[in-house]
């Protein structure tokens, strides 16, 4: 295999592809649905807001390896940040994603196993997507938000 | 005496020889063999194509129908030829009969904003089928939308045919046009369009036919399928983006209402009355792309010498090899299983979305179309988000199959 794609599938994407952690729903909380016309990706992000601090996110929903991976380490990392820091980890793992290597992102944790998706940028939307979804979740609009 | 056999008998294609015309193929995709299977999207051009392209803007470009000058002369001499060729490929009765569009996509918004416009009414209804690329369902949503009319669907069986009892059940003295495809993108399936058309026919309803992707790979013969209307793309069978054609039978063109307006689709205007054109011009206004057109023909010139019964055979020997060879890939389900298929192998892989297929197999080099093709209503039918999809042209060989089940191992490595 080459090293793109070894980079691309890491171990831990392969993982929560396999095993997506929170996947569940969240009775009354927010909730909005994110779709990808381009791959008929579509999944549901569901959170539980305390006081502008994320208590718990979660999501459902059908997807690429790497729109279901990116959601299951979202909903992970998520819970227990401010909506702030959520925001500014979201527009980190953007510009890690998208901007030139030679630009570092900032501390992203476990997102940094997402590096290799600057690799093919035709991949970017699908693990942005549960991102954009969360978003959206945030504002609790019930419409769906697309990545297009 | 005659050796019949033998002389009919068309002989095998040379998929080595073909391959040498297209100079794309020679390429390499991440250090690999460029392995080229997603020719329902588009297909490559050959040299001679993509040389008439260029003498034409090098010898002949000017604007048609218009100048007394002699280029002017021999770009609309080769335009209105290029006419005359796609008029005896698909055997229409005239030339007349054939409109120049963009694309398949074009013709049928031609025929809903014209034909459709003029003929549809409150409570009138239009009959497609389950199987249609979007092309082919929203512009008749919005005719429906406009007019309060109602779209019918012709459902298909779980192998990706029409049942053809439903259809003639869903006619009725409300129906105003039947519109189908008669290969589709997403499945291969050869639909039985004669008997579709007789069908409707009977009851006096014109039918239009999505061709995108039947002219590349069968002969079509559109006085012998009976349609009324035909569209199809020049990109897909060899010829030049944003070229195409809209067969339409002569008796109709003339009752129906342009399409755009401007230069070349009138006789004359002054500010109190416009009369229009005659056929095929009343629908081409504008400076048409003459080029793309001439360059088109080169493309049917293409491949009537090569044969287009020829390269049938030989898809269908490659669709067979690849039926055979994706079968012994684990996890593999092919969707579209219809007795009658064109060389399209939609298949998913338990457990790997074909997102990631696509990524994969890229990288080996090997290009297919990942998604749903245009066809939500249909993914949504067969129960699945996306597929992945080979499709086959004369170029292809069985090394490209082979290739293909090679790499879908790997992604079945990578997704172990």
């Amino acid at each position: 295999m080459s090293s793109d794609l070894e980079e691309l599938y890491q171990e831990v994407i392969l993982d929560h592809n396999r095993r997506p952690r929170n996947f569940r729903t969240i009775e009354d909380g927010h909730k909005a649905e994110g779709y990808n016309p381009l791959c008929g990706d579509r999944i549901t992000v569901y959170l539980r807001l305390n006081d502008g601090v994320i208590a718990d996110a979660s999501f459902q929903g059908a997807g690429c390896a790497i729109s279901k991976a990116s959601a299951s380490l979202m909903t992970d990392i998520v819970k227990g940040k401010t909506l702030a820091e959520a925001e500014a980890l979201f527009e980190r793992f953007h510009r890690m994603i998208t901007a030139p290597p030679e630009t570092p992102p900032g501390d992203l944790g476990k997102l940094s196993v997402f590096a290799g998706v600057r690799r093919f940028p035709v991949r970017v939307k699908c693990a942005t997507l549960a991102w954009h979804t969360f978003r959206a979740a945030v504002e609790a609009s019930n419409d769906v938000v697309s990545t297009e | 005496m005659v050796d019949l056999l033998t002389v009919h008998a068309p002989s095998a294609l040379d998929p080595t020889t073909i391959r040498a015309d297209f100079p794309i193929l020679r390429q390499r995709i991440h250090g690999r063999p460029l392995v080229y299977l997603d020719n329902a999207a588009t297909t490559q051009k050959p040299q001679s194509v993509i040389d008439r392209l260029v003498q034409y803007y090098v010898e002949e470009n000017a604007n048609v129908h218009r100048g007394v000058h002699t280029l002017s002369e021999r770009a609309t001499e080769a335009y209105e030829r290029a006419r005359e060729t796609v008029r005896r490929f698909l055997n229409a009765a005239a030339s007349q009969e054939i409109v120049f569009v963009r694309g398949t996509t074009e013709g049928i918004n031609l025929v809903s904003q014209t034909y459709g416009r003029a003929n549809v009414g409150r409570g009138d209804e239009i009959v497609i089928s389950t199987m249609e690329h979007h092309s082919n369902i929203v512009p008749w949503q919005i005719l429906c939308e406009e007019k309060h009319a109602r779209l019918r669907i012709i459902p298909i069986t779980d192998s990706g045919e029409l049942q053809l009892d439903e259809y003639e059940r869903l006619l009725s003295d409300r129906t105003r046009l039947v519109s189908v495809v008669h290969v589709s993108n997403a499945l291969g399936t050869i639909n039985p369009v004669e008997e579709i058309v007789r069908i409707a026919h009977a009851r006096h309803i014109p039918v239009l036919v999505d061709g995108a992707q039947a002219v590349a790979h069968m002969k079509v013969d559109v006085q012998a399928l009976g349609c009324d209307f035909y569209a199809f793309s020049g990109h897909k069978m060899f010829g030049p983006m944003g070229i195409g054609g809209l067969y339409a039978k002569a008796s109709l063109l003339e009752t129906m209402p342009p399409y755009q307006a401007g230069g070349d689709m009138i006789s004359s205007v002054t500010f109190e009355r416009t009369l229009y054109n005659v056929l095929p011009h009343k629908f081409e206004a504008g400076t048409p792309n003459v080029a793309g057109a001439v360059a088109l023909a080169g493309a049917i010139e293409y491949l009537t010498a090569i044969g287009v019964d020829r390269i049938a055979a030989h898809e269908h020997d490659l669709l067979a090899y690849g039926t055979e060879a994706l079968s012994h890939v684990p996890g593999v389900r092919l969707t579209g299983t219809a007795a009658e298929k064109a060389g399209i192998l939609s298949f998913v892989l338990d457990g790997v979305h074909p997102h990631d297929i696509g990524t994969i197999l890229d990288r080996e080099g090997v290009a297919i179309r990942t998604g749903h093709h245009c066809c939500q209503p249909l993914m949504h039918r067969l129960g699945v988000p996306a597929t992945a999809r080979a499709s086959l042209a004369l170029y292809n060989t069985r090394d490209d199959i082979d290739a293909l089940a090679g790499a879908l191992h790997k992604v079945r490595e990578v997704f172990a």
